[in-house]
């Protein structure tokens, strides 16, 4: 795995905000199959790195690349996949309407959605309201979003926030299961990372 | 998916939310309804000052009105996430904005056009003068509601943005009210709208191809 080209490239990224230096001379690069966990702790820039990643936010100094491009340049948006702190579903909407936003938006991925659902533990709840469901629920929506719509890069802010045991060792192994099929992922985390067939990059931001 | 499934992805499930949570048809509708039906009252007994005015009364309310409902058009999406999702998409950005815009026009404005006969009744406008309002009022909402978005996408990132909001978008508005307004009262007298109305056509078209790019630029910059 190791020996393919990188395909995520940051270099020289720095963050400041409110006249603080959160990370400056930031350099990683990601190759296809890789995790990269972001550690550190709480205030030290994780979602700011993620945000800048994502692209909503501009690097203070350095550039993001994606298979060699600038992001702002290359097919990046319609290769990456986001969950930030706020799940981006709409609790007014059933389940399955919230699915096929997600899936209009984006491309049709491997999974159909009834079988996305079925994936999350959460096939029979496709025509109930997302205000019906239970915080944990939500976070297994967030992760169906991931698997009906195409994308090689995950970028993941606290994935484990909110779900139980069975539903942190699920998005473990669609996090396996992502990465053995060429796929990269980007997360911060809180929670030990059990991932032993990965080859996890760990940065600290301090 | 391809783009026009995509914008009709994003205008079907802003219209099922707008049905989900009625109080926002409600407000802005239930507004520009108590609004012109209190000026009779304040006015006093006096149909001829009624009638001169009714033109810009209707037109001020749908301003209003239309200023009322503004914020509702990114602020859930803001709070809840959705806006990243959208703005994340490999789609071009200004076409699904534009599709929010769409439906939120059709939620907020276009109720104002359905309601707006028993109004200009209610006010005693003189029956050519009705046909040019509701031309007016269906040609002026969406510019509002075009226009409008531009101003929420800038203020929608600040915690009490509705002051700067209406100081932004007001003055874009008057040319609209201007034109709106003059044309319904000349038509009222009998007298030819046709330049008003070419004008107001020329406005909804420039600000229908040209609103949705800052607004999806100012909505990326809200996010940062």
């Amino acid at each position: 795995m190791t020996q393919s080209s990188p395909i995520l490239q940051a270099s020289g990224l720095s963050c400041i905000r409110d006249d603080r230096v959160l990370f400056s001379e930031l350099t990683f690069t990601l190759n296809v199959g890789q995790v990269l966990l972001l550690e550190g702790k709480n205030g030290s820039g994780k979602t700011s790195l993620l945000r800048i990643l994502c692209g909503f936010r501009e690097p203070d100094a350095g550039q993001i690349c994606w298979c060699g491009e600038c992001i702002s340049d290359s097919q990046y948006y319609a290769d990456m996949a986001y969950i930030g702190h706020l799940d981006g579903i709409k609790k007014e909407l059933t389940v399955f309407e919230n699915l096929s936003v997600a899936l209009a938006l984006g491309r049709p991925g491997q999974y159909p959605l009834s079988d996305a659902l079925v994936r999350v533990q959460l096939s029979g709840y496709e025509d109930v309201l997302v205000q019906a469901l239970s915080a944990g629920q939500k976070r297994r929506l967030s992760l169906a979003r991931l698997l009906v719509t195409q994308n090689r890069l995950w970028i993941l802010d606290e994935p484990f926030t909110s779900l139980d045991k069975q539903g942190i060792k699920l998005t473990e192994i669609l996090m396996t299961e992502h990465t053995a099929s060429g796929g990269l992922i980007v997360l911060t985390s809180h929670h030990d990372l059990n991932l032993p067939a990965v080859d996890v990059q760990r940065i600290h931001l301090s | 998916m391809s783009l026009t499934h995509a914008f009709f992805a994003i205008l079907r499930r802003d219209l099922i939310l707008a049905l989900r949570r009625r109080s926002e048809i409600a407000n802005p509708l239930l507004f520009f309804v108590l609004v012109i039906t209190l000026f009779p009252l304040g006015i006093g007994a006096r149909p001829q000052l009624l009638q001169a005015i009714a033109p810009g009364i209707i037109w001020v309310s749908a301003l209003l009105a239309a200023m009322l409902s503004l914020d509702s058009l990114f602020r859930s999406d803001f709070d809840d996430g959705s806006l990243e999702q959208i703005l994340l998409s490999s789609h071009p950005i200004s076409v699904l904005i534009l599709g929010k815009i769409v439906a939120h026009w059709l939620v907020t404005g276009l109720p104002l056009i359905l309601i707006a006969p028993l109004l200009a009744v209610f006010l005693g406008m003189p029956q050519p003068a009705i046909g040019v309002l509701l031309l007016t009022l269906l040609l002026g909402t969406p510019v509002l509601s075009l226009i409008g978005a531009i101003g929420v996408a800038l203020t929608v990132g600040l915690r009490r943005g509705g002051m700067i909001l209406s100081l932004l978008v007001l003055p874009l508005y008057v040319p609209v009210l201007i034109f709106a307004g003059n044309a319904v009262e000349m038509a009222g007298n009998g007298l030819p709208v046709t330049a008003q109305i070419n004008i107001l056509i020329a406005i909804l078209l420039l600000t229908l191809v040209l609103a949705p790019w800052p607004t999806a630029a100012a909505l990326k910059m809200s996010m940062s």
